[in-house]
C-alpha cells in the first residue's frame, strides 16, 4: 500500500498564474493596476496636451491677484481689492456656515419628525408622513427655487416700510423688518466694547488675516468657567446624594452661576441690540440674513431632514419592544422611556447613515448658485474661474475642498459614533 | 449649467482630445452644423421666437457664419449660455463661436485664449431704475442693492464705479437676464445694471416700460462681438470678414432685396465685384468659394438691415444708432476695404 507523501515537485509554469487559485488573484489585481495606472497617465498626459495645444498653463498664481469683485455676504473684511484667494476664503466661510446651519435644523427636523411619524396619533403621524414623502421625493434644487421665490414675491420691498402710510410694518416691536431681500433683526452691540484683535499670519496664507472680537472671546471664556463651576456642582450634590440619599436642591444654584456672570459682563460691556433702521434704499444696522441664505438654509434643511427621519425612525424601530414594555413596567412615562431608553440606543444605529446625510447636505450647498448665494463653488469655482480664466484650477481646487470637508465631517462623526457604540468588553 | 461647466472641465481635462487640435472649419463641415452659443433670451439680441427659430441681433452673425461656410443659414445649433460658462463652452470646443454681446478686453484676448473678431454692437454700462425711486444720477445710489450678472465686465465695472466714487452698495449676483428681470421687478434689487442695449432691451419687455428710467451716465466702454478660439486663424479669419462683409455690404449699399441682382453679373464699383465674387478670388483666400459673402448677407440681410430688423428705433427696443452707424455716417462701424 503506497501513501500519498509528497505532491509531485514540478517548476512553475506560465499558465499558473491563470489557472492556480494561488496566484490567480495577483494576477488579476496586477493587471487592474497596470490598467488604471496607464488609465491616469493617459489622463494626465492628455490633459497637458490640451492646455499646451489651448496655450494654457497651469498655475495657482491667480488666487494672489486682485479679485475686483464685491460679494454681498461676507464674514470676513472683504473687498474688491482683495485677491481672489480672499474672495474663495469668503465663499468658504459662506459655504461652511450654510453647512453648519443645515445640519443643525436637519437634525432637530429628522428627528421630531421621524419620531412624530411613529406617532400613535393618525393625524400627527399622516402629517409627519406628508412632510417626509413630499420633501424626499422632490428634486432639491426645485425646493431651493420655489422657497426663494415665494420668500422673494411674497415678502415687501424696504420701499413699502417708507412713507405715512407705509404698505408694510416691522414686525416684533419694530424690532425685525422681513423684507423681498433677506430679514433685517437687531445685532448685539457693545458701548464700551475691547475692540478687536487682528490675526495676521504671513507668507502664503498672507490672505489668511482676520479679526477677533475680543467682547466674544471674553463671553465664551466666562460660559466656559461657568459651565465647569456648574459640573462641579453637580457632582458634589451627586457626592452627597450617594452618601445620604437625597439629592440637595441645584437647579436655581446652577442658574445664578450660569446668568450671574454673562449678564455683569454684558452689563459692563455696556451690551444692547442695535434696531435695523430705515435709511436710503435699504434697512442699515441690524444683521442683514439674505433671503438667499435664508432660502437655502431652509430648503438644505427640511430636504435632508426628511431623509434623517427616515433614518431615526429605523434606528428606533430597530430597538426591540421589549426595551419600551420594560420601561413601562418600570412606571417611566413615555416621553420619558423616548428619551431615557430607545433614543440613547437608537443613536447606535442611527448615527451611521446620519453621516452621510450630513456630507449629502455639505455637497448639496453647492447649489446656492441657482439663487446667488455666495459660496465657495460661486466665488472660486463661479466668477474667479469665470475672470480668470483658469477652469481646471478654479474647479480643481473646489473639489479638493469639498472632498477635505468631507473627510474632516466624516472623521468627526466617526469619532463621535465610536464614543456612542455599544461598548463589548 | 452646472452640467456644462462640469462637461467643459472635463473637456478641458483632456476627455475631447479632438477640439484643440484639428480645425475648426473642417469640423463645421464635416458635422454638417455651426455650433453657436448665444444668450439664453434678451429680446432682440438672441431669442427663440414662438415657434422656437432662434431670432436676433446676435443670432444674425452666426446664421451669416453658417450661411457662408455652409451655404444654410439654418444650419445653425444654438446654445444658450450663462455668462459663467460662456468662455469655458468655447475654450473646450463645445461651441465654434460665441455671439453673444461679450466684451472685448485686454485679458480676455489674450489670457483667456480667445479671439475677438470685431464688433457688432458698442455699447456702454448702465443703471435702470424705477421712476418712483426718484433717482436721476447713478453717483445717488448710495446704498442701493444692484442686480448684477455674475461673471461679466459689468460685475468688475460696478465694483470700480462704486470704490471709485466712494459709495456703497449691495450687489445680488444672478445668472441670467430673465433671473435679473424677476428680480428687479419684484423690488429686491433698487438698480438692474448691465449693458445700454441689454438695459434696453430688457425694458422694452415690461408691462410698463415708461415707469423705469435708465440713468443717464454710462460707465464704461463695452465693445461687443462674436468670439472664437485663439489659435484656429482660419476660422477666426472666416468669422471676422463674414462680419466684415455684412458691415461693407452695408456701406457699399448691398441689401439682402438686391444681393442677387448684384452678384448676377459684374458691376460698375470694382468693391461690390471683389466682395460679391465677381471679380478676384477672395473667397479661395479663406478657404470658401466665390459666393460666401453672397450668401451671408442674403441670410439676414447687411449691418444696417439686422439693426433695423432686430434692436432698431422701430422695434420696441428702439436703440438709435448712435456710435453704431457707419464712419460715413460719423459712427464707428467701419470695415477694412475688400481687396
Amino acid at each position: 500500500m503506497t501513501t500519498l507523501t509528497d505532491t509531485p515537485k514540478q517548476g512553475f509554469r506560465l499558465s499558473q498564474l491563470i489557472y492556480d487559485t494561488r496566484y490567480r488573484s495577483i494576477t488579476i489585481q496586477v493587471i487592474a493596476t497596470v490598467l488604471i495606472v496607464a488609465a491616469l497617465w493617459w489622463l494626465a498626459r492628455n490633459t497637458v496636451a490640451n492646455l499646451t495645444a489651448l496655450g494654457k498653463d497651469f498655475t495657482l498664481e491667480f488666487l494672489g491677484n486682485r479679485s475686483g469683485y464685491d460679494i454681498n455676504q461676507r464674514l470676513i473684511a472683504y473687498d474688491s481689492n482683495a485677491t481672489h484667494g480672499r474672495a474663495a476664503l469668503v465663499g468658504i466661510l459662506n459655504t461652511l456656515l450654510v453647512a453648519g446651519l443645515g445640519c443643525v435644523l436637519a437634525t432637530i427636523l429628522g428627528v421630531i419628525f421621524g419620531v412624530l411619524r411613529l406617532s400613535k396619533n393618525w393625524i400627527v403621524s399622516r402629517l409627519a408622513a406628508v412632510y417626509v414623502e413630499g420633501f424626499r421625493n422632490v428634486p432639491l434644487l426645485l425646493w431651493i427655487i420655489a422657497i426663494f421665490a415665494v420668500m422673494t414675491e411674497s415678502t415687501p420691498s424696504p420701499r413699502d416700510f417708507r412713507g405715512e402710510n407705509p404698505v408694510a410694518s416691522m414686525a416684533l416691536a419694530d424690532n425685525v423688518a422681513i423684507t423681498n431681500r433677506g430679514a433685517y433683526i437687531p445685532e448685539p452691540l457693545f458701548a464700551n466694547g475691547l475692540g478687536d484683535v487682528e490675526i495676521k499670519p504671513g507668507g502664503v496664507f498672507a490672505d489668511l488675516y482676520f479679526n477677533v472680537s475680543i467682547d466674544l472671546i471674553v463671553i465664551l471664556l466666562t460660559l466656559v468657567v461657568s459651565l465647569l463651576v456648574v459640573k462641579l456642582v453637580n457632582t458634589r450634590a451627586a457626592d452627597i446624594q450617594n452618601a445620604t440619599g437625597v439629592r440637595p436642591t441645584t437647579w436655581w444654584v446652577n442658574l445664578l452661576i450660569i446668568v450671574a456672570p454673562i449678564a455683569a459682563l454684558l452689563w459692563g460691556l455696556g451690551f444692547y441690540l442695535g434696531k435695523p433702521e430705515l435709511s436710503g434704499f435699504n434697512f442699515s444696522g441690524g444683521t442683514h440674513l439674505r433671503n438667499s441664505l435664508l432660502a437655502l438654509w431652509l430648503a438644505l434643511s427640511l430636504y435632508t431632514g426628511a431623509f434623517i427621519a427616515e433614518i431615526v425612525r429605523g434606528g428606533i424601530n430597530a430597538v426591540s419592544k421589549g426595551q419600551t414594555e420594560a420601561a413601562f413596567a418600570l412606571g417611566l412615562r413615555p416621553n420619558r422611556t423616548m428619551r431615557l431608553v430607545i433614543l440613547p440606543q437608537a443613536l447606535r444605529v442611527i448615527i451611521p447613515p446620519l453621516i452621510s446625510q450630513f456630507l449629502n447636505l455639505t455637497k448639496n450647498s453647492s447649489l446656492a448658485i441657482a439663487i446667488g448665494y455666495m459660496d465657495v463653488r460661486s466665488t472660486l469655482g463661479g466668477i474667479t474661474v469665470n475672470q480668470t480664466g483658469r477652469e481646471l484650477e478654479g474647479i480643481l481646487l473646489v473639489g479638493l475642498f469639498y472632498l477635505l470637508l468631507s473627510l474632516a465631517i466624516s472623521t468627526g462623526m466617526n469619532w463621535f459614533n465610536d464614543r456612542v457604540k455599544l461598548k463589548e468588553r | 449649467m452646472k452640467k456644462s461647466i462640469m462637461l467643459g472641465a472635463l473637456a478641458v481635462a483632456g476627455l475631447t482630445a479632438a477640439s484643440a487640435s484639428a480645425s475648426t472649419l473642417d469640423d463645421v463641415k464635416a458635422r454638417g452644423k455651426l455650433n453657436c452659443g448665444v444668450l439664453s433670451g434678451l429680446t432682440g439680441f438672441s431669442q427663440p421666437d414662438a415657434n422656437g427659430v432662434w431670432e436676433g441681433f446676435d443670432v444674425a452673425v452666426c446664421r451669416a457664419v453658417a450661411a457662408a461656410v455652409l451655404g444654410d443659414s439654418t444650419a445653425v445649433e444654438f446654445v444658450p449660455l450663462t455668462t459663467q460658462v460662456r468662455f469655458t463652452a468655447l475654450a473646450s470646443g463645445e461651441i465654434d463661436i460665441l455671439a453673444r454681446n461679450t466684451t472685448w478686453t485686454f485679458s480676455r484676448d489674450t489670457d483667456l485664449k480667445l479671439d475677438f473678431i470685431g464688433v457688432n454692437y458698442y455699447d456702454g454700462q448702465g443703471f435702470m431704475v424705477p421712476k418712483s425711486l426718484g433717482v436721476t444720477s447713478a453717483k445717488d445710489l448710495d446704498g442701493a442693492t444692484v442686480c448684477i450678472q455674475t461673471g461679466t465686465t459689468t460685475e468688475l465695472n460696478l465694483a470700480d464705479f462704486f470704490r471709485a466714487n466712494n459709495i456703497s452698495y449691495e450687489p445680488i449676483p444672478i445668472e441670467t437676464n430673465a433671473e435679473a428681470q424677476q428680480q428687479y421687478l419684484a423690488g429686491a434689487c433698487d438698480v438692474y445694471t448691465t449693458d445700454a442695449s441689454g438695459l434696453a432691451a430688457t425694458r422694452a419687455t415690461f408691462e410698463a416700460p415708461g415707469d423705469h428710467v435708465i440713468l443717464p451716465e454710462i460707465i464704461s466702454k463695452e465693445p461687443l462681438g462674436p468670439v472664437v478660439r485663439h489659435g484656429d486663424n482660419e476660422w477666426g479669419d472666416i468669422a471676422m470678414w463674414t462680419l466684415n462683409a455684412l458691415i461693407a455690404a452695408e456701406e457699399l449699399g448691398v441689401t439682402s432685396a438686391n444681393v442677387e441682382e448684384l452678384s448676377a453679373a459684374a458691376t460698375t464699383n470694382p468693391e461690390i465685384n471683389r466682395l460679391l465674387g465677381t471679380e478676384g478670388d477672395l473667397g479661395a483666400m479663406i478657404g470658401l468659394d466665390a459666393q460666401w459673402a453672397v450668401r451671408a448677407i442674403a441670410a439676414g440681410g447687411n449691418y444696417g438691415e439686422l439693426f433695423e430688423k432686430n434692436i432698431g428705433v422701430n422695434t420696441p427696443i428702439g436703440l438709435a444708432r448712435g456710435l453704431n452707424a457707419q464712419w460715413t455716417e460719423g459712427g464707428l462701424i467701419y470695415a477694412p476695404p475688400f481687396r
